[in-house]
């Protein structure tokens, strides 16, 4: 039963409405009833106030790309601990992929995530579908049941749809449901088993590298296929230069073609899988929790992604959070899994961003709330939004906690981080998800 | 320190005071990317000890009594693990050899374990070859046995670059401003590395020439971003043996062609094998080097493998000294 | 004479140290022909005779013996060098120590007297790994020990056949050989350190 909440003199930001500023919020039965001036709500019994001095008030963040691992490799994650870690982050609702076990290609699979997710998950779970049977890239999945079933879009995440000729199939097909496929853009042909980004670092190491250029083919074909088909495209994980400007110029043209980036994209280069170091005469490492795919890769692409952002290229920031266990990651480079444990760890990365001078806060909440519920649509609700009648989804943040990350702090099972230990100024206090207080933290 | 070069560059050991053992800052060896010129030349002063221990009837030092020296070779070697195991005999450790092809890898154990087993059964010394780059650098994080790298993947194969600066060294005294061609497939290889580490540090000019599918992509990022002196890359191998003083070739699977990289082999001998002709470009004591196995007739031509200018055997016994000098600074050096 | 060296330290003590000379030039020439004299008497010859010094300082040492030893008797003797790093004992020091020297013994030393030669017997730890040394080369027919200074302190029963000059010490004295070929000069010091009363540095 959800109480009634006023959370009283924040500063509230939802650049959706284009509403910046120190005010009340009242949330009644699990909705967003009333935003004004401080003092100033209508009168309640049975309420419960929140203190946001000091703090800022906005949309609960959406993630549009995060792996679950439930069902089948619970040992990673499940939906139970990755919305927990979801809620950690300030995400009240998280996309799940279809690379599970079994995958999410069939009705009953979506019928099984959404009846734990609504058991067990504390945040709202929206599943997507796979693009192709088992995600093999051979035959389409029956799209149209899985759309009745509530996928917000469909993915072969993990593979790339290898053939143009399925890929070209499954954008016609989904064009008249007006659902996203969502591509995973990788020549795996070219990147030949590749484990980091291609260049000075994978030559110094001696480890097999993935070309940029594997990544950007696969864009440039996506785009090319949706402009023959009219369907509705989106990028996952956008890594390079060369695959912004490709979504930059579909967009130009007036394409349905959406992008996402990831925060780890937005703040760590290729140097960082040797430890960071450049010089001789320190101790390398080859550190597997910097291994994942897109690999992580140059300042020159780092400052196109962030261009990227402000200019509306990219739409959305998503953190692909992808938990694995120690003994996926505690091993030999070229043997270890893809992926970095990200819920947790987004908010706080993407602020250094706006420590550093590079991106606005405005601009980063845009991309974690409403634009992102843009690419999902209405069906599921008005989200990302602190409109009066939305889904109380509400985060509370404090720019300026400095905190330590601790990964064996992390909700999440997986405590594949890059950003042990590190630095951090800008902590989610409160998350709210239909009107529940579901992470308060000390 | 005394800087150990003179002013006109040639420094002969003969010459010099011998680099004090405080030099030596490594409790593992994993690469020559963080080895001094100080603590090369202490390696070299050590391997002139344990070369005249090697021309002894009894070719046994009691130095390294007690401890025990494993070697665990995931991938299959002669001259490397032999020459270890003999160097470690000969310093009368005990030794213990572990094919990881034969033993519970098979059953699916993980290198991290097989390390903490190796270690609980008392190893001092980690001797560890792997094919996965980077293979090293973990086991240091996670077992306390020093751990001496025989090859990992790609990446590095520092006792064989010592060996071969060793044998340049003895020959032709220096190393400093010699022009070292390096030959073959540079891509895959981790000799190629380690030498181009170690040949910088000590001063040499360090020519790479290879077809360009054998070339990482981002190598000359890399000799830029590390600020390697004196490396340059050539496609063109007479331009590369023109005037050398040293050429290293290096072996060429038989897999690169398989895989792509190469259009036929018959196309790499007729570019880039080293044959008696070719070689008359380099100066005339060249050296001619090659880390083993040869393929001949692919690399380079018999002639020139069984060539006056060939020390390749050479290497193979200075190989042994230079093992026997770093089990001694490893065994020792430990508590810094 | 005395020479007072006050040191710095950290900590508000003042650490003196004290050099005093024992043997000069011309003392350590005399001994080192005593000595030669000695070797050839006990020997009744120079048949057979190798002499070996122990790196560093013993090299030179029995350089001269040998230089002497040929002025009586009017042979030449061999003269080889011995390191003895890789016979040591306490292996996990080494980081203190003065890197490994070739060990260079120009002659077979099976069926031969060989005469040790070093600076300062000390504790004899030495001593005794150059005799695993020697015996790893070759069967000896005897090995005899010749040393410049004798300082007492053995920790082993081994003993000096012959010796240049008896210096008892205590265990806070240090002695230091100079020898002309390597360090330039001849002599023998005593250094003893003394913690002084605690008083300010400059």
């Amino acid at each position: 039963m959800a109480a009634t909440l006023l959370i009283s003199g924040g500063r509230i930001l939802d650049p959706g409405q284009g509403i910046d500023k120190v005010a009340d919020l009242l949330i009644a039965k699990g909705k967003i009833t009333w935003i004004g001036d401080k003092g100033t709500a209508p009168n309640h019994s049975d309420l419960k106030t929140i203190d946001a001095t000091g703090l800022v008030v906005c949309p609960g963040f959406i993630d549009l790309h995060c792996h679950l691992r439930e069902p089948g490799f619970e040992d990673k994650e499940t939906i139970s601990t990755g919305t927990k870690a979801a809620a950690k982050g300030g995400f009240t609702t998280v996309c799940c992929m279809p690379n599970t076990n079994p995958p999410i290609d069939s009705q009953a699979s979506i019928d099984y995530v959404k009846k734990v997710a609504e058991a067990e998950g504390i945040v709202q779970v929206l599943p997507i579908g796979c693009i192709t049977k088992a995600r093999q890239g051979k035959e389409l999945t029956e799209m149209n049941e899985l759309a009745e079933a509530g996928v917000i879009g469909f993915s072969d995440d993990g593979n790339p749809v290898a053939s143009s000729r399925i890929m070209s199939l499954a954008m016609d097909y989904s064009q008249s449901l007006g659902l996203p496929i969502i591509d995973h853009c990788e020549d795996k042909e070219l990147s030949d088993g590749g484990f980091m980004n291609d260049g000075w670092v994978s030559a110094r190491l001696g480890l097999k590298g993935m070309p940029k250029a594997a990544e950007e083919i696969v864009v440039a074909r996506d785009i090319s296929l949706a402009q023959m088909t009219g369907a509705r495209l989106h990028i996952a994980h956008v890594s390079t230069e060369g695959s912004v400007e490709l979504v930059r110029r579909a967009k130009e043209k007036g394409m349905a073609v959406t992008a996402e980036v990831t925060p780890h994209h937005l703040t760590l280069t290729e140097e960082r899988v040797m430890g960071g170091q450049l010089k001789k005469n320190k101790q390398l490492t080859y550190d597997t929790n910097a291994k994942v795919n897109p690999p992580l890769r140059t300042k020159e692409d780092i400052t196109a992604l962030i261009q990227g952002l402000k200019d509306g290229t990219i739409d959305a920031i998503a953190t692909d959070h992808a938990p694995h266990t120690l003994v996926d990651k505690m091993c030999e480079f070229g043997l270890a899994a893809f992926g970095i444990s990200g819920l947790e760890t987004a908010f706080a990365c993407l602020m250094s961003l706006v420590q550093d001078g590079r991106l606005d806060l405005k601009t980063i909440i845009s991309k974690l709330t409403f634009e992102p519920a843009r690419i999902i649509g209405t069906r599921f609700g008005e989200l990302g939004s602190l409109k009066p009648g939305c889904r109380a989804d509400v985060t509370i943040f404090d720019p300026n906690k400095e905190w330590v990350v601790d990964k064996s702090d992390f909700a999440s099972k997986g405590k594949n981080t890059p950003f042990h230990g590190c630095h951090f100024k800008g902590k989610v206090r409160i998350t709210i998800a239909a009107g529940q207080v579901v992470y308060k933290s000390e | 320190m005394r800087t150990i070069e003179s002013s006109s560059g040639t420094a002969t050991p003969d010459t010099l005071p011998p680099p004090s053992m405080a030099v030596w800052q490594h409790s593992h060896v994993l690469d020559l990317d963080d080895f001094t010129r100080e603590e090369i030349e202490l390696v070299f002063e050590i391997a002139d000890a344990m070369a005249e221990v090697l021309t002894r009837e009894v070719k046994k030092v009691p130095t390294l009594r007690g401890k025990t020296v494993v070697t665990l070779f995931y991938e299959p070697s002669t001259r490397t693990r032999a020459s270890f195991e003999l160097a470690a005999k000969n310093l009368s450790a005990d030794t213990v050899s572990i094919d990881a092809s034969k033993s519970s890898v098979v059953k699916g154990e993980s290198l991290i374990d097989s390390l903490r087993t190796i270690q609980a059964l008392g190893a001092d010394i980690i001797v560890m070859r792997h094919s996965q780059s980077g293979a090293p650098y973990l086991a240091i994080q996670e077992v306390n046995s020093s751990i001496i790298n025989a090859g990992d993947g790609w990446h590095a194969h520092p006792s064989q670059a010592l060996l071969d600066l060793y044998t340049i060294r003895r020959h032709l005294g220096k190393t400093a401003n010699l022009k070292i061609a390096i030959i073959g497939d540079i891509m895959h290889s981790r000799v190629a590395r380690s030498n181009i580490w170690g040949m910088t540090t000590m001063g040499a000019k360090v020519v790479l020439c290879s077809p360009s599918t054998l070339l990482p992509r981002g190598l000359n990022s890399f000799i830029e971003n590390c600020r390697l002196a004196n490396v340059s890359i050539e496609n063109n191998i007479e331009r590369a043996l023109e005037n050398a003083d040293v050429v290293m070739l290096l072996r060429l699977q038989m897999e690169r062609q398989q895989s792509g990289l190469l259009p036929s082999l018959r196309e790499y001998i007729q570019r880039y094998q080293v044959t008696t002709e070719r070689l008359s470009l380099a100066k005339s004591n060249v050296l001619v080097m090659h880390p083993g196995p040869i393929n001949e007739g692919i690399e380079i031509s018999p002639e020139v493998a069984h060539g006056t200018q060939s020390v390749i055997e050479e290497q193979v016994s200075n190989g042994v000294a230079i093992r026997m000098a770093l089990l001694y600074l490893i065994a020792g050096g430990k508590n810094k | 004479m005395l020479v007072l060296k006050p040191l710095a330290s950290s900590r508000q003590e003042v650490f003196l140290m004290s050099e005093r000379t024992l043997m000069s030039a011309e003392d350590i020439q005399r001994a080192l022909v005593r000595v030669a004299h000695e070797i050839v008497e006990k020997n009744k010859g120079a048949r057979d005779l190798v002499l070996v010094g122990m790196q560093t300082r013993g090299v030179p040492l029995a350089s001269r013996l040998a230089a002497t030893i040929q002025g009586l008797e009017g042979i030449s003797i061999p003269v080889g060098s011995l390191d003895i790093s890789l016979y040591r004992d306490d292996l996990s020091s080494l980081s203190l120590k003065p890197t490994v020297h070739r060990t260079d013994v120009p002659v077979d030393v099976t069926d031969k007297q060989i005469v040790l030669v070093d600076d300062v017997f000390y504790t004899g730890r030495s001593i005794r790994a150059a005799m695993d040394a020697l015996m790893d080369l070759g069967r000896p027919q005897s090995i005899q020990l010749a040393v410049l200074v004798d300082r007492g302190h053995r920790e082993l029963p081994i003993r000096a056949d012959y010796v240049g000059k008896n210096i008892p010490t205590s265990k806070n004295e240090e002695i230091k050989v100079d020898i002309k070929e390597v360090d330039g000069e001849d002599r023998v010091i005593i250094v003893t350190s003394d913690k002084g009363a605690s008083h300010e540095n400059d």
